[in-house]
């Protein structure tokens, strides 16, 4: 590869900063990369609606959306008619493949081609195709393309990974719904950013939101975990 | 009619010959037939009748429809499949050959011995043919139609030979053809004997397909009329012969897809289809196809197309030929790459799409489409990307998880409440607590479609404490007569 386009393309990174209250520390998400998305419970779908909602929206072509068996069978398959709720407009071209290494491979075949607007791959627990050696050729191949890549690892112990940012997202509990105090309103996800290139650690509270720049919102979040103010009326009623 | 029988026997044993049998297309007026066997003749029934008045008449008829394009394509093929006996041929009418074996006769020892040469191919296809040898194509049109089923004519007698046949021989239409009759004109040799400037005056205003005076002077050879043969498919294939037997073949792909290019971009068309063969010198083949999703005829990319493939086939004691030909190609203009030296994403998206599908399978790479129908695990079905093109992006009126779980997992409920989802619920050995919860949304089975006695759906959406947000139903009611107690199913897990 030569060594002046990954130049130019690490110069397009773009880091997003949200909009965000005086105190809160801007929360990064890199557009162009590879990003490792770590549900923080078994079957929490919450890294699901993060990369959703982290797509870039300016870019054209479709999705590439690349799931293995074993994610299919635990945490579900992904359905096509939810995606439009998370601002996802472009079409999506699903693989669905029995073993990882068919997961990394048609993941690198989608990195390496500019056409598509991202890549999202699954690939559950930690198999041995799934070494530090993939990722790093995953993320120097989408920097070069400039394609961003999102891969959901469930269920992973934590191994090595060359993704330029990782995030460990879990649900929280949802939003106040405006029409109805028993009924659960928008989505909201505790993301914690626990490594980074380039950029300090953090953890934040997370929501898809449509207007802004990147699709996410990032709330402010004290260390204790408790919930800036204003989102305070949660009721835990049970029935 | 003898397609059919031979197409119909390979299914299931063909009705008796005894049996009228008539193939039926439809019509202005209801179902016409198109077709018809010997018995059905016999009885009296003629091609262009409507099939029920024809049923009314011969209760014990057997109707099936026509494949009218099969026969098409049919005919097509033995257009090109005629040229075994001269190089022009080409379709006449919806089933007729018209052969101009001008120079070709000698080869097969005579127009007789040609004649029955045609006869007996055809019948070992199973498809009987009448054949006439005559100066010009429209008496041999006339004769063969209208004629002994084998006949032949000379230069000479060849106004001799029509005179008896009738004015619809020349390949009239029925409109001029009943005009004629009307005129008392019922055979080309009352036509012939008319004066041709009455002729010419009474038709002047026909087109020259339908002018009689034209079609006979044609026929009887006074006007030219030449045979427009259709040209040959071409056939692109790169070889590889090699001095020696050898086990891999990767080293000769380069070359080979290279030729296959040149020889598309020579012609202007690019493969969509690709087959590589092996010869073995055990005398096997073996043979990997390829599809693209688009006409390409890019070498690297052909060859990146067979990549995994190589490995897989067997070489046995090694093989010396090997072959790359394009099954399929389409037109494929030559374009210039863009000025600003930005790559064509179309292409780069076709290219991917092909390699994914090359390797991976057609059904497991696909676009989703939205299917009609209420049950929400068969809203998302999916077409083969290669094939298809993007569709719409799916939506629906209602939130729906971002995951669903196939088939649906049943929960085991702790703590039932009499409305509205269990307060407490155990789902794969993990108890959870309901915080809040929307619903319900009442799904309904679809008569037309699921097994009687499937139960109504009442979908939640449900919050547990800690944050997780399950899609639950309830499949039936209490009372609904379908079974026992309700049971509870966990069917998506929203984000």
């Amino acid at each position: 590869m030569p060594g002046d386009s990954l130049e130019t393309a690490r110069k397009g990174l773009s880091l997003y900063l949200p909009e965000a209250k005086a105190e809160a520390k801007a929360a990064p998400v890199q557009t162009i990369a590879l990003t490792d998305l770590l549900p923080a419970r078994p079957f929490d779908p919450a890294a699901t609606g993060f990369a959703l909602a982290s797509l870039p929206r300016e870019r054209e072509g479709p999705v590439l959306w690349v799931q293995d068996r074993a994610s299919r069978q635990e945490n579900g398959q992904v359905y096509m008619p939810s995606l439009k709720a998370f601002g996802v407009t472009r079409p999506v071209l699903q693989i669905t493949v029995n073993h990882p290494r068919d997961v990394l491979w048609a993941m690198e075949e989608g990195a390496a081609c500019s056409a598509l607007s991202a890549v999202i791959g699954e690939v559950y627990g930690a198999p041995k195709v799934l070494s530090f050696t993939a990722t790093k050729r995953l993320a120097l191949r989408s920097e070069a393309s400039g394609v961003p890549v999102f891969m959901i690892r469930a269920g992973d112990p934590g191994g090595l990974s060359a993704a330029r940012a990782r995030w460990r997202v879990g649900s929280l509990p949802s939003m106040a719904n405006p029409d109805n105090r028993q009924a659960p309103g928008a989505a909201r996800w505790d993301a914690e950013l626990f490594r980074a290139r380039g950029r300090a650690p953090g953890r934040w509270v997370a929501a898809y939101e449509r207007d802004a720049s990147n699709g996410l919102r990032f709330l402010p979040r004290a260390d204790d975990g408790a919930l800036a103010q204003g989102d305070q009326h949660l009721s835990h009623r049970a029935g | 009619m003898e397609r059919w029988r031979r197409v119909i026997s390979t299914y299931r044993t063909a009705p008796d010959e005894a049996l009228p049998v008539v193939l039926s297309q439809s019509g202005t007026h209801g179902p016409v037939i198109s077709a018809l066997n010997q018995t059905a003749r016999d009885r009296g029934i003629s091609a262009g009748d409507r099939v029920v008045d024809a049923q009314a008449i011969h209760p014990d008829l057997h109707v099936e429809p026509a494949d009218l394009r099969g026969d098409e394509l049919l005919m097509e093929r033995l257009v090109h499949w005629s040229r075994r006996w001269c190089p022009w041929t080409a379709l006449d009418g919806a089933a007729g050959l018209v052969l101009d074996v001008t120079g070709s006769v000698h080869l097969f020892g005579g127009e007789a011995a040609l004649l029955r040469d045609i006869c007996q191919r055809f019948a070992m296809q199973g498809l009987s043919a009448r054949v006439a040898m005559t100066p010009t194509r429209g008496a041999g049109r006339a004769l063969s139609r209208f004629g002994p089923a084998v006949s032949q004519c000379g230069p000479e007698d060849v106004s001799a030979a029509l005179a008896p046949l009738p004015v619809a021989a020349l390949g009239l239409s029925p409109d001029t053809a009943r005009l004629l009759h009307r005129l008392g004109l019922k055979t080309i040799g009352d036509l012939a004997q008319v004066p041709r400037v009455s002729m010419m005056r009474r038709f002047a205003n026909l087109a020259a397909a339908d002018n009689p005076l034209i079609l006979l002077d044609q026929a009887l050879g006074h006007a030219a009329e030449p045979l427009n043969a259709p040209p040959d498919p071409q056939h692109f294939m790169a070889r590889a012969r090699l001095a020696e037997p050898v086990m891999d073949p990767t080293p000769y792909m380069a070359a080979l897809s290279e030729d296959l290019c040149r020889a598309l971009a020579q012609a202007e068309q690019g493969a969509r289809q690709l087959r590589l063969t092996i010869y073995r010198i055990d005398g096997e083949s073996l043979s990997v196809s390829r599809a693209t999703a688009r006409a390409s005829r890019d070498p690297a990319h052909l060859i990146r197309l067979f990549d995994d493939q190589l490995s897989g086939m067997d070489p046995g004691f090694g093989f010396d030929l090997i072959t790359l030909e394009a099954l399929r190609a389409e037109p494929l203009a030559r374009v210039q790459s863009e000025l600003d030296g930005k790559r064509n994403a179309d292409a780069d998206l076709a290219g991917l799409l092909d390699r994914l599908t090359a390797r991976l399978g057609k059904e497991r790479v696909s676009w989703p489409v939205s299917e009609q129908t209420h049950k929400p695990e068969r809203v998302a079905g999916r077409v083969a990307a290669l094939e298809h093109p993007p569709g719409e992006v799916l939506s629906l009126p209602r939130e729906r998880p971002v995951r669903l779980l196939h088939p649906p997992e049943e929960v085991q409920v702790i703590y039932a409440v009499p409305e509205g989802p269990p307060s407490q619920f155990r789902w794969r050995r993990v108890l959870y607590k309901t915080a809040r919860f929307a619903g319900p949304e009442r799904i309904a089975p679809e008569w037309w479609r699921d097994r009687p006695g499937t139960r109504l759906r009442d979908y939640y959406k449900v919050e547990v404490a800690h944050g997780g947000r399950f899609w639950l139903y309830r499949e039936g009611l209490p009372d609904d007569q379908r079974g026992g107690t309700p049971r509870w199913f966990l069917h998506g897990l929203f984000a």
